[in-house]
């Protein structure tokens, strides 16, 4: 039995009111446990859905109630199965009682793991937190909570809880969920349980850990405040990039038929003269050359290890100084967090009041650390206070990393001052800008942040995952495209754009760009450049239709000359009829995604009229050739005709161009 | 750069992507530092008390020796020149009078750096006399004009390397606004006329000249000779400032602004505007080592070589990747993994604004990158960088971008910076920084991590008053972000040099990273210090027994301690030094010789031998 092992169950609502989101849910739960198959194979997963039409579950056989509680999978070992069954939630029928949930869920944990396994025992609650809770046989709602979290705290289970809010509640509504929320601070208080709430789908994602990180510390010792005062401290790493899953590398030189091959590529190193390349030299007559300038200088490791830096552990204060003396811009790597020591009251008190005091007074304090002994470098670095709103949770500091001089690039650039006026905004493009800065708002007063770092999922990470699982079905499956929640994070959210429209058809109306004429052809790449730049080696089709589309794009949207239009439009249309006229199935997908682009362009420039009689022609040159295929397509992107509703100036209206699409289904069936 | 398999010298601490976001080194540098050496650049007369008598050919020289000691760190393979006009010996390859041109022995006089080179020229000033003298070159009578000459000379050390591969720059220091000033009539004219020819033949050819030029209190520098055209006017440094300021001003001309990256920032669909991206700050690490062979210190060759697990055959370098996955190999194409990445057209697009509050201490990942807008290609994207910019500033706000960047895409926070200028010396130049932005699991929750259903102490009013006193006291009042060198760096380029030299002195590098013992010590600061200490800690607190808190300290700790201790015991037994002197060593049972290790805080790990050689190396036997 492994140690580190982690027993995790997972609570979710499926009743009505979460469908909306389910499908997140579902993502989330399976990033989760995906990782767990890579990381932490010992792990062990359960599930339990409440808020479902079916019963099932050890308490209700037991002592009766407990109704709409399933138990879909016991606490066991991650495997496959687990992520199959969150491809596809049973949708529940009736309104969950998370309170219910968790009384089972404590049950099957305290049943499965008794004293064992303290604190590697989690839960975690996914709600929306709206339905009521049924009243205990006897005594309050408060009363009954109170008792299940110390039975939690008792057990040393920790708690999650994740509560997916909604904008719009009508008032009987808004008394259920406040009830509901104080119920769930109640759990937070008397055990340690989290609450996280999260307003939008793209923060669900973000909402769980899926990474499961035991806290290590990097140092443990005394901070000195001269050489008289000392404070223990634990310091953690507050922020660390999780990187790109390190894959081996394949080897098929193992017969197809050999069952037990590892396909692993092992890495040796050999050393040769440079002069004399048949010439291998042993590991162990090597000696490193150290560079200073031309020079190669040969240092023995022994010689090296007399002469190098090497300063004592330690974390000495040099001084406090004015926080506006130090710009965000100078953070130079992932953040730190210092800690009094766990359990030492005094330490906790320093923390305190230093932190406390620096908030007050708007000052922070510089730092000389060296983390271990024999580390060969200092660090010079500011802390700065992070001040905790809970009762239980102590004050800390964050530390960031300070650069040396070193590490400065100090350039001159010109002021904007000094620009000429051609260069500078007038008085009604700064106020297009000042609107659209307000505008385009992503922590709106009265709704929730959006994008917060802390709620927002690594959209590489999200993908590669997905394809993973993907490819473990079919080893040929395409790499999926992002998701609308996840496109959220790459490009602008379609709501806030389509609320800001009119701050940013001014913004577009007031500022105007057009390429450098002076510039000779040959040098003039950045305006056209391709999305990805020459750095792609794979220059395969799907490529250069990006382009095409980029390209087109482009030029559709250039001001300098109305004649770019038509000839946009133009050079589009050939590239779909070549693309339809040669008969291929993947040609046609081709042919959708450019005739999606010029929809799109036709719309914005006002041109509906070239878009619907192309499409007009080309579907009668499909009728003609018989090319079912494209029309299906079609219907599965809802591409039809414009419609007056979407350009005043077309020829088709609402109703023409809902049954374009269908209208010849019959005639050729 | 050769690849380390086993790259002992980086620390644990140190991204190992590092070199990713290093400066890219595209192109070569070559730099001619033309120095007038006319005897009014000796002379010291100031008119400001705060002033030290400081000549401008030292300001100068020591500039130049700054530099050239950071790009021994730096940029080592560009390469420098540097030479003096005005002076009275002579010594180019033009054998043109009053131009000197400095190298040292092993050394062409246009190469990289070397360490005999750094240091003489560091001792410039004492030799500068006796072997070079300075002495007026244009004089009424005579036909010499030494700027004519020394931009000659300059040219034709730049005649190495092709102009497309290399950056050529000539950078002339003078205080001397008017060199012809003692000629009149004809004479003069003809003189300006053909030294502005030749220093147009010189930038015809691909070399930039810039001029620094260093003005005297009261006096403004009028445009030599109308040489650099335009530019000047941006970059003159205002008259009156101090010397310490003219020299970081220098300081900053003196290196070429390297853009790391052309960005299209998408504003709006169809409204992407042009940037330039900057690395301003990126961690410096010593250079990359080499293998050498020992015996005859020449260079190796580090290969690879891929060998199939299975079969033991050698390969080339698999095209495949995989990952194991429910018991599965799932294999990927390196085109499919670069498509995953892709998760985004477009370099940079915006996403919205948020106020700067909503960026936490703890949003950081990574050294920022400095954005500042171009009109090269793109006109107009400055008037919208500006007109962003100002608004930004203005509205307390920050815009959240996504940064497709294909080998590392992510969600990055824009911080427009407003020009700072103290001094007449640009502080912070006006732009706006990008901060990468950690994702949900790229932060943890400590703070979580230890917390109880208990209520934690918090310090009261009195302990916060008595905390705010003693920071008034350790108030570091100028503090400037960038003011330590960083003592391992400097340490180890001064024992690469002294080493270099084969010199056997080696040399001692102040650590200005030490907090100020003397400061510390002052009485003012030490009882602010005992103040705070007795009210968070009261009388009787000893911080090493407290630590042991509620027992809380573990086990392991506890063992480990009393292990240590138990060995000094013991060990204070034994008499080490007439057990080694008599090789007695081996007779004693490895759980003895463990006992000296641990007193003495070695490895304990090994065979005997192994423990032993241990112990008498530690002797220094």
């Amino acid at each position: 039995m492994a140690r580190n092992r982690e027993a995790l169950l997972l609570l979710l609502d499926v009743g009505p009111s979460m469908h909306s989101v389910l499908p997140q849910v579902e993502n989330l739960c399976s990033m989760l446990v995906q990782k767990k198959l890579i990381y932490g194979k010992n792990d062990e997963v359960g599930i339990i859905l409440f808020g479902t039409e079916d019963t099932s579950n050890d308490l209700t056989n037991e002592v009766g109630g407990y109704e709409h509680v399933v138990v879909l999978r016991n606490i066991k070992v991650v495997d496959g199965d687990i992520v199959e069954a969150f491809k596809q939630l049973p949708r529940g029928t009736v309104a969950g009682d998370f309170v219910d949930a968790i009384v089972v869920g404590l049950d099957m944990l305290i049943k499965k793991y008794r004293e064992t396994n303290k604190g590697k025992k989690r839960m975690c609650l996914i709600t929306d937190a709206v339905c009521p809770i049924k009243d205990p046989y006897e005594g309050t709602k408060e009363e009954q909570v109170s008792t299940i979290a110390v039975q939690i705290a008792a057990h040393g289970i920790r708690m999650e809880n994740i509560v997916v809010r909604r904008s719009s509640c009508e008032n009987a509504k808004k008394r259920i969920i406040d009830e509901n929320e104080n119920l769930l601070n109640l759990f937070s208080e008397k055990s340690s349980s989290k609450i996280v709430y999260v307003d939008n789908p793209t923060s669900l994602l973000g909402a769980l850990k899926t990474r499961n990180i035991a806290p290590v510390t990097i140092f443990r010792g005394d901070l000195e405040l001269g050489q008289k005062m000392k404070i223990k401290v634990w310091v953690y790493k507050k922020t660390a990039e999780e990187k790109f899953p390190m894959l081996k590398k394949y080897s098929d030189k193992a017969p197809p038929t050999d069952k037990f091959a590892t396909h692993e590529v092992k890495v040796d190193y050999e050393y040769r003269s440079v002069e004399d390349p048949s010439k291998v030299v042993p590991p162990e007559q090597r000696i490193k050359g150290y560079r200073y300038g031309p020079q190669v200088v040969p240092i023995s490791s022994a010689e090296w290890e007399a002469v190098k830096f090497k300063p004592e552990k330690s974390l000495k204060l040099l001084g406090f100084t004015d926080s506006s003396n130090i710009l965000r811009r100078y953070y130079m790597k992932d953040v730190n967090l210092f800690i009094a020591e766990p359990g030492n009251t005094r330490a906790m008190l320093a923390v305190s009041a230093l932190a406390r005091a620096m908030k007050e007074v708007n000052k922070v304090a510089i730092l000389r650390c060296v983390w271990r002994q024999g580390q060969q470098s200092v660090v010079i670095g500011v802390l700065t206070p992070n001040l905790s709103e809970k009762h239980n949770i102590p004050d800390s500091f964050y530390f960031n990393v300070l650069p040396f001089i070193e590490d400065v690039r100090e350039f001159h650039f010109p002021s904007f001052r000094n620009y000429p006026m051609s260069w500078q905004p007038n008085e009604q493009q700064q106020e297009a800008a000042d609107n659209l800065v307000k505008m385009l708002d992503l922590a709106p007063s009265g709704k929730g942040e959006s994008l917060q770092p802390e709620f927002t999922p690594n959209p590489v990470l999200e993908c590669f995952y997905h394809h993973l699982e993907l490819k473990s079905k079919d080893a040929d499956a395409a790499v999926p495209p992002l998701d609308e929640t996840l496109k959220k994070i790459t490009e602008c959210d379609t709501e806030l754009l389509a609320d800001s429209k009119s701050v940013i058809n001014a913004f577009h109306r007031h500022f105007e760009l057009k390429e450098n004429p002076k510039l000779k052809k040959s040098t003039r790449r950045f305006l056209w450049e391709k999305p990805f730049g020459s750095d792609r080696e794979d220059a395969d089709g799907d490529a250069s239709d990006a382009e095409s589309i980029q390209d087109f794009v482009a030029m559709i949207s250039r001001r300098d000359n109305p004649e770019w239009v038509g000839k946009a439009i133009e050079d589009m249309k050939k590239k779909i009829f070549e693309l339809v006229k040669s008969h291929e199935g993947d040609n046609y997908l081709k042919a959708v995604d450019f005739l999606a682009a010029l929809r799109k362009g036709c719309i914005l420039e006002q041109e509906p009229k070239q878009f619907n009689d192309f499409l007009r022609s080309l579907f009668k040159f499909c009728q003609e050739e018989n090319i079912d295929q494209l029309r299906e397509l079609l219907v599965s992107k809802q591409l039809s005709l414009i419609p007056k509703s979407e350009a005043v100036d077309s020829d088709a209206t609402d109703n023409e161009a809902g049954h374009f699409l269908t209208r010849r289904v019959p005639k050729d069936v | 750069m050769e690849l380390d398999p086993d790259d002992v010298f980086r620390d644990d601490e140190d991204d190992p992507e590092n070199e990713l976001f290093q400066e890219r080194e595209s192109t070569k540098e070559y730099v001619v530092y033309l120095v007038d050496a006319s005897p009014k650049m000796f002379s010291t007369s100031s008119s400001a008390e705060d002033q030290k008598n400081e000549s401008h050919f030292h300001i100068v020289v020591s500039c130049i020796a700054q530099s050239l000691k950071s790009q021994i760190i730096n940029r080592s393979y560009d390469e420098v020149a540097i030479c003096f006009f005005n002076t009275r010996e002579k010594k180019n390859k033009q054998d043109l009078n009053g131009v000197f041109v400095y190298t040292v022995a092993e050394r062409d006089s246009l190469d990289r750096p070397t360490a005999r080179f750094i240091k003489e020229f560091d001792r410039i000033d004492e030799s500068f006399a006796n072997d070079i003298g300075s002495q007026y070159g244009i004089v009424s009578g005579s036909h010499e004009n030494t700027i004519y000459n020394a931009l000659w000379v300059a040219q034709g050390l730049l005649r190495k390397g092709s102009a497309k591969t290399a950056d050529k720059r000539i950078l002339l220091f003078t205080n001397e606004d008017d060199p012809f000033g003692s000629i009149k009539g004809a004479a003069k004219t003809d003189m300006t006329r053909t030294t502005l020819q030749r220093a147009k033949d010189a930038q015809d050819l691909g070399i930039s000249i810039e001029l620094l030029p260093l003005n005297r209190p009261g006096e403004e520098f009028r445009d030599l000779i109308g040489l650099e055209g335009g530019d000047l006017a941006l970059f003159m440094p205002s008259a009156g400032q101090k010397l310490e300021d003219m020299k970081d001003q220098m300081r900053k001309r003196m290196f070429t602004k390297r853009i790391v990256k052309r960005i299209s920032f998408m504003i709006a669909s169809g409204l992407s505007i042009e940037l330039n991206s900057y690395a301003l700050i990126r961690p410096t690490v010593p250079g990359v080592t080499t293998w050498l062979d020992s015996v005859t210190n020449r260079p190796l060759k580090t290969e690879r070589l891929f060998i199939c697990a299975d079969t033991g055959a050698l390969m080339q370098e698999p095209p495949k990747r995989f990952q194991s996955y429910k018991n599965e190999n799932i294999i990927f194409s390196s085109a499919e993994l670069s498509e995953i990445k892709r998760v985004s057209t477009g370099d940079l697009r915006l996403l919205g604004f948020k106020p700067l509050s909503c960026l936490k201490d703890y949003h950081n990942l990574r050294p920022s990158t400095f954005l500042f807008p171009s009109d090269k290609e793109v006109v107009g994207s400055t008037r919208i960088f500006i007109a962003l910019h100002r608004s930004m500033l203005r509205l307390q706000r920050y815009a959240v971008a996504f940064y497709g960047n294909p080998s590392n895409p992510h969600l990055v926070a824009l911080v427009a910076q407003d020009e700072i200028i103290i001094n007449g010396g640009q502080l912070e130049p006006p732009g706006m920084h990008m901060i990468y932005l950690p994702y949900s699991d790229d932060i943890r929750n400590i703070e979580e991590f230890h917390s109880s259903t208990d209520v934690v102490p918090r310090a009261t009013d009195d302990q916060v008053k008595k905390a705010a006193a003693m920071m008034k006291r350790i108030y570091l009042k100028d503090f400037s972000v960038c003011q330590f060198a960083n003592p391992a760096l400097q340490r180890h380029y001064a024992v690469l040099q002294a080493l270099a030299l084969e010199e056997d002195e080696m040399p001692d590098i102040n650590d200005e990273t030490l907090p100020d013992e003397e400061g510390m010590a002052r009485p003012a600061v030490v009882k602010a210090i005992e103040e705070f200490k007795l009210s968070v800690y009261g009388e009787d607190y000893d911080e090493e027994s407290e630590s042991a808190g509620n027992g809380k300290v573990s086990e392991a700790s506890k063992k480990r301690k009393a292990i240590a201790e138990n060995a000094v015991k013991e060990s204070a037994n034994y008499n080490w030094a007439d057990l080694a002197d008599n090789g007695k060593l081996k007779d004693l049972t490895v759980q003895e010789l463990k006992y000296y290790l641990s007193a003495h805080g070695l490895p304990l790990t090994g065979k005997k031998e192994t423990l032993i050689s241990r112990i008498l190396t530690h002797m220094g036997k």
